[in-house]
């Protein structure tokens, strides 16, 4: 047996070699593909590197190259009122009127859903008056105009004393304004309200008067834990912009075409 | 429908109630606004009215043409009161037609006032009493001739021939006015109709329902004021006249309680998003505004009883006391349809979540006495317009051969 055995070994050298070869083949096949492959990828992620350091461009037209509007993040408001405080000295917002404010959804075990929104929520949530263990779930979310874009209260006004401005906010000229109420009834979002110091509709402006100079709004400033996100959605690389395009946002009672700029992130059914 | 009508149970059962805070300080649009679209339906019901006698021919109606003519004037002199005494600042008023905003459905009113006001009923006013202002200027003592004379415009030219083309203008402004009425009214029902935030008045319906419902309302106001007038003149009341504004009266409100029915049961069967609040809001706060004045007393009872009368034979005088009763039920029915509609369609939050608040202020700009003081001006105005253009008598003066529509003989004051 022992002649034979370098043939055996000859005949599995020759297979080794045979799959040496193979081997080799493979392994350069393999690497050419790797190096493909690697390339690739190298260029692909230049490629995507590049794109995103380049400055994206908007996918929608805008009328103004700033289109201011807010964005509410739900899940981040804890209903401390802040903003409310805020925009009501900001804004010498009369008494018991709000330009903003804050409604508590709670919503029970049993399905029931209570609302309230005591004082607009400027002194904070409301009275804990429901067990914890009766409650399923609770969240806050602030309300202002929703500065549509087509909205029903400029339609409405019949001397054009509300109007779309080239920033995007819908505000109201009170010396114009002859106080007959209409846009306040068009507006579906309960956010205009008669000013009984002026005689006048009066409204959220986004804070016409801050952000036209660049500051942010007075509840965008106060808010201390992000849940109001200002900026221009004409500008694709602004924190709105890329706030509304990360998440699932939603403007309130869409079936109206309003075309709200103001979007939701996190609303639900309950929200009214 | 059984639910709504006999089942007024809370929705609060289900979840609280919630009003977004703006809306807690109670309406936008209070009870001079309901006074608004009611005055403005009488005048164009009351013109419809007077224009049977002249486009339609309806001859059994001519005795009250000229009253219905007045009666129109009288309620559109004080048509914008309520507006102006609702503006919060008033006297920007006139901006609505100095830079009106084209989108605005409200923009339109001065427009269509002022066309409605000095383009057709003036002018028809003037063509109709041209002949007996002439005479009057010619007879009365110096301040009511100046007065008469500047009535007439200064042409007094009472030719037959002159005469002639007062009719045919006049013909022609009734053609005019018919749209010009329905335009009025209408467009009063599409400020409403037209929003669509607001789902108790956002209705194709509603522009119709308006001018149907302004059409009985006028009809009834002509006839009050006819029967009224009349016994205070102790004259004898036109049975003609009262059967035939009977019988008109009866058709449109067939069509009105056919609509109003009908707008009611679409939207019950609908059932959109509001359906809830608006099932609440017509079983509690409005069930009896809606269903027994309105429906019930406004609508039924006075449709059945008018039918009726059609077949039961009674006495003149019993009659007119059913007629005067009816027109007085159908008066307060329109009234509580623009009540409904406008305080109806603010109780409702935005949120449909829960229910506003209507108070009524008794002393203040917008309250129960402004209310009422330009709800009784426009009678007081008819009584000075009736002493200063006489509408009695006139058309219905048999030996009358002067060209038809422009003949009271009798009844100009030559004082």
């Amino acid at each position: 047996m022992k002649p034979d055995e370098p043939t055996n070994v000859n005949e599995s050298t020759e297979a080794n070699t045979l799959s040496r070869a193979d081997f080799l083949v493979t392994a350069g096949k393999s690497a050419l593909l790797i190096g493909i492959g690697a390339a690739g990828a190298a260029s692909w992620n230049s490629l995507t590197s590049r794109l995103a350091q380049r400055k994206l461009t908007p996918l929608q037209e805008y009328p103004s190259k700033t289109w201011y509007s807010m964005s509410i993040d739900i899940a981040a408001c804890i209903g401390c009122g802040k903003c409310v405080e805020a925009c009501c000295a900001e804004n010498d917002v009369p008494p018991e009127f709000f330009r903003t404010w804050i409604e508590r959804y709670r919503v029970k075990t049993n399905g029931d859903v209570l609302i309230d929104s005591p004082n607009g929520g400027k002194d904070g949530p409301g009275e804990d008056d429901v067990p914890d263990d009766q409650i399923l779930k609770s969240f806050f979310v602030p309300k202002l105009c929703n500065q549509c874009d087509d909205s029903p209260c400029t339609r409405a006004c019949p001397v054009g004393a509300t109007f779309l401005t080239p920033e995007g906010a819908v505000i109201v000229d009170y010396d114009y304004c002859i106080g007959c109420g209409y846009c306040i009834q068009a507006c579906p979002y309960g956010s205009r309200f008669f000013n009984p110091k002026k005689n006048t509709a009066d409204k959220c402006t986004l804070c016409y008067h801050r952000i036209t100079k660049g500051k942010l709004p007075a509840c965008v400033e106060v808010c201390p834990v992000k849940a109001r996100i200002f900026g221009n959605l004409a500008d694709p690389n602004s924190e709105i912009s890329k706030f509304n395009r990360d998440n699932a946002v939603m403007a309130l009672k869409p079936h109206l075409k309003t075309g709200a700029k103001v979007v939701y992130k996190g609303v639900t059914k309950e929200v009214v | 429908m059984y639910s709504l009508l006999f089942n007024p149970v809370s929705l609060f059962a289900q979840s609280t109630s919630f009003v977004f805070p703006n809306e807690r300080h109670g309406l936008t649009w209070g009870i001079l606004i309901v006074l608004y679209p009611y005055i403005t339906g009488l005048v164009a019901g009351a013109f419809i009215l007077a224009s049977l006698v002249r486009v339609f021919n309806t001859e059994a109606v001519r005795p009250v043409y000229r009253l219905a003519l007045l009666t129109a004037l009288a309620f559109l002199v004080c048509a914008t009161m309520p507006l102006l005494g609702h503006l919060g600042h008033p006297e920007r008023a006139l901006e609505i037609m100095m830079t009106p905003h084209v989108t605005s459905a409200m923009a339109i009113f001065g427009f269509v006032y002022a066309w409605y006001l000095m383009a057709v009923l003036l002018l028809e006013v003037y063509f109709d009493y041209r002949w007996d202002m002439v005479l009057a200027s010619q007879r009365s003592k110096p301040f009511m001739k100046f007065v008469y004379t500047i009535f007439t415009l200064g042409v007094k030219d009472i030719s037959p021939k002159a005469l002639a083309f007062d009719d045919r203008a006049e013909r022609f402004l009734s053609v005019i006015g018919i749209p010009s009425a329905v335009l009025l009214h209408g467009y009063v029902g599409f400020i409403f109709g037209s929003l669509a935030g607001n789902p108790w008045w956002s209705s194709v319906l509603m522009p119709v329902i308006f001018l149907c419902s302004a059409i009985v309302s006028g009809i009834a106001m002509v006839f009050i004021v006819y029967m009224v007038t009349t016994w205070f003149r102790r004259q004898r009341i036109d049975m003609m006249c009262a059967n035939a504004i009977g019988r008109i009266l009866m058709f449109a409100l067939i069509f009105d309680l056919t609509l109003e029915t009908l707008d009611v049961v679409h939207r019950m069967y609908e059932a959109g998003e509001w359906v809830d609040i608006l099932r609440l809001l017509s079983s509690g706060y409005l069930y009896y505004t809606i269903f027994l004045v309105q429906f019930f007393l406004g609508g039924i009872v006075p449709l059945i009883t008018l039918a009726l009368m059609q077949a039961v034979k009674m006495t003149d005088a019993v009659k007119m006391r059913y007629y005067f009763l009816m027109a007085v039920l159908v008066e307060v029915g329109v009234f509580a349809m623009r009540w409904n509609v406008v305080i109806g369609g603010q109780l409702s939050s935005k949120s449909f979540k829960g229910l506003t608040t209507f108070r009524l202020e008794m002393i203040g700009k917008e309250s129960l006495m402004t209310f009422l003081i330009i709800l009784t001006l426009p009678f007081v105005i008819l009584f000075f317009l009736t002493k200063l253009l006489p509408p009695w008598g006139g058309h219905s003066d048999e030996s009358s051969d002067l060209p038809s529509g422009s003949t009271p003989v009798v009844g100009v004051p030559v004082a």
